[in-house]
């Protein structure tokens, strides 16, 4: 039982990890995604803007 | 009938009832508990939690005797945080106090034991220090914290109604009764896991509500991708929730009754303990934080996040490494040794991903350093990171099986720990109630910025004091308790070891104080930010909205 499941984890278990930090790698660093996470990094800044204009966020990082 | 009681329809009735249903079925437990408990301390703690069931249906009725809770989408959910931050604080400086006082009595034993009053000495107050500090203190921080930033960064008010109200209180509830039962001597006697298989039912319900109250409203967002301190708070609770059942199965031995036997015993139990043990320190003290990292640190700074792909491979990296790293409490035990190898290996491969994050909480500061100079938040919050990136460096390093075998049991790992707590978690929790108080409150900024300065000072030099103590007294600890003499005899009797540790104790009693002293300073500042006339400050916040920002 225990040689089984030590086989297992240092064989598919690593490859498994392996393939799951390439694929959150791929995912983070995919062209398509930039856009998103560039707007996605000011959301903490953007979201102090109330609905009526109240502007207090907004303006404060694109000059 | 509801239309009687409520003329005019409003949500909540059914949630109300729902509670009321809880809090009564905790009242008859109680009531059959105290009549006829299994033992004299769950009598005591009956009386107690059927107070707490009573007067959670006062505030219940209370709540409803307005018609019924407001409830409006068009305003961020305010009250709830407003509570959960004065929560922070109070057991912030309930649980420094508490600290102080241990660190007293270790330093003075003669002076600070109580031989009339057996609750207050060191093994009784001692978990009741720990419990304050992480799960009270810093769980309110979290908690309060997790339903602004989800609010916020979701554009939608919080989900659930009443039920964000019914963690808060509950989540309280739970800190009484599992203070309390220490002082009585109620404990598992499983470190950071020390309260009864009650309160830890009661818990496990409060956490099940807490998860409930954050997916729904992640569920019900205005906003398409759910930033990334979002995750880090989900990933919390979590494997909070994952790891408080597993570590906690137990079979009481009355159902009336204070005591239980855990299901795991022996080895198998030590691993499980560990592995909740170091994932306490890794979800909660850690994963938790860096979601206000991720989210106060961009605020205050006004600057954006520096690198939201390193936050996205931070976290991923983060969650499924430090699952493993637990084993490493246990180098040199029963557990196999494989099993200690792949902790150890796992620890330090943790290094990467801490220091990716500090490198992202730090560098979100590009374009910003001048504040560093001028504002004392940030500079607290800085310090914080640089903290994190210090303790999760020692980690790795005292996880090494042959580190660990002079630092285990020694005065080190309390250094450590208190780097992280003191430094990482205290400072990161500092800096988020300066930011949160004058925002809920809507004040132009906290009564007095001088007294944060002085707060942080007195803090800075209260750590530094505390671990520059405890690494000489933790190394003179290990290498006294390994030193053999030519017979093969030990060296040095216990006792001699323990009375080397004198002088380091005072000094570590003294920066406990030092940093007990700003936290309090904190509470009157923010006692007079919240009293208002705050006409002149020089510290100064950006105004948050109460009204859910538009898409």
């Amino acid at each position: 039982m225990y040689e089984a499941l030590s086989q297992f984890a240092q064989t598919w278990g690593l490859l498994l990890f392996v393939l799951l930090f390439a694929g959150v790698l791929v995912y983070a660093l995919w062209p398509g995604n930039r856009e998103r996470f560039n707007k996605a990094a000011q959301m903490p800044l953007d979201d102090a803007e109330g609905p009526e204009g109240t502007d207090t966020g907004k303006g404060r990082n694109h000059g | 009938m509801t239309n009687i009681a409520f003329p005019a329809p409003r949500k909540g009735g059914a949630e109300g009832f729902l509670i009321a249903l809880i809090l009564i079925g905790v009242f008859f437990w109680s009531l059959y508990a105290v009549a006829r408990g299994g033992d004299p301390l769950m009598e005591q703690q009956g009386w107690l939690i059927m107070a707490g069931s009573l007067i959670g249906l006062i505030m219940l009725v209370g709540a409803f005797s307005n018609g019924g809770p407001v409830n409006d989408e068009s305003q961020y959910a305010e009250g709830v945080i407003k509570a959960g931050t004065i929560a922070t604080m109070f057991w912030g400086i309930a649980g420094f106090l508490v600290g102080v006082i241990i660190a007293l009595q270790l330093a003075f034993p003669n002076l600070f034991y109580f031989a009339d009053f057996g609750f207050l000495n060191f093994g009784r107050l001692r978990p009741l220090h720990t419990s304050a500090v992480i799960f009270a203190f810093g769980g309110n921080a979290l908690i309060a914290t997790s339903f602004y930033v989800v609010q916020r960064t979701c554009r939608t008010r919080i989900a659930g109604g009443l039920w964000p109200w019914f963690v808060f209180w509950g989540y309280q509830f739970f800190i009484v009764i599992a203070a309390t039962g220490y002082l009585l001597g109620i404990t598992q006697g499983k470190e950071y896991a020390e309260p009864e298989w009650y309160a830890d039912i009661w818990l496990t319900l409060v956490w099940v509500v807490y998860l409930l109250v954050f997916l729904g409203t992640l569920w019900k967002r205005k906003e398409p991708h759910i930033y990334v301190a979002n995750w880090f708070y989900l990933a919390f609770i979590v494997t909070i929730a994952l790891l408080h059942v597993v570590n906690n199965l137990a079979v009481p031995v009355n159902w009336f009754g204070a005591w239980s036997y855990p299901v795991m015993s022996g080895v198998q139990g030590a691993l499980t303990q560990w592995w909740y043990g170091h994932n306490a320190v890794g979800f909660f003290l850690t994963a938790g934080f860096l979601a206000i990292m991720y989210y106060f640190i961009p605020k205050r700074a006004e600057r954006p996040v520096y690198s939201y792909r390193l936050s996205i491979v931070h976290f991923w990296s983060l969650i499924f490494i430090y699952i493993w790293a637990g084993p490493h409490h246990l180098h040199y035990t029963a557990l196999p040794e494989w099993a200690q190898t792949l902790g150890m290996t796992f620890s330090v491969m943790l290094w990467m991903p801490s220091w990716g994050g500090m490198i992202n909480g730090l560098m979100t500061l590009s374009g910003a350093w001048d504040k560093l100079r001028t504002d004392p938040v940030i500079r607290m919050m800085v310090l914080s990171v640089a903290f994190y990136g210090m303790s999760t460096f020692e980690g790795p390093v005292m996880s090494i099986r042959a580190v660990n075998a002079l630092s285990h049991y020694t005065d080190w790992t309390i250094g450590h720990v208190h780097s992280g707590a003191l430094g990482w978690v205290g400072f990161i929790t500092f800096g988020a109630i300066y930011c949160l108080v004058p925002w809920l409150w809507k004040r132009k900024g906290m009564w007095s910025k001088a007294l944060i300065e002085w707060h942080f000072w007195l803090a800075t030099i209260g750590i530094l004091f505390y671990i520059a103590a405890m690494w000489p007294s933790g190394i003179t600890q290990g290498l006294m308790w390994r030193a053999y003499n030519d017979l093969g005899f030990l060296e040095y009797s216990f006792v001699e070891t323990v009375e080397a540790m004198h002088p380091y104790y005072i000094i570590r009693a003294f920066g406990g104080l030092l940093f007990l002293i700003g936290a309090l300073m904190m509470a009157y500042n923010v006692y007079r930010t919240i009293r208002g006339g705050v006409e002149e400050t020089e510290d100064r916040v950006n105004p948050q909205s109460s009204l859910v920002a538009a898409e």
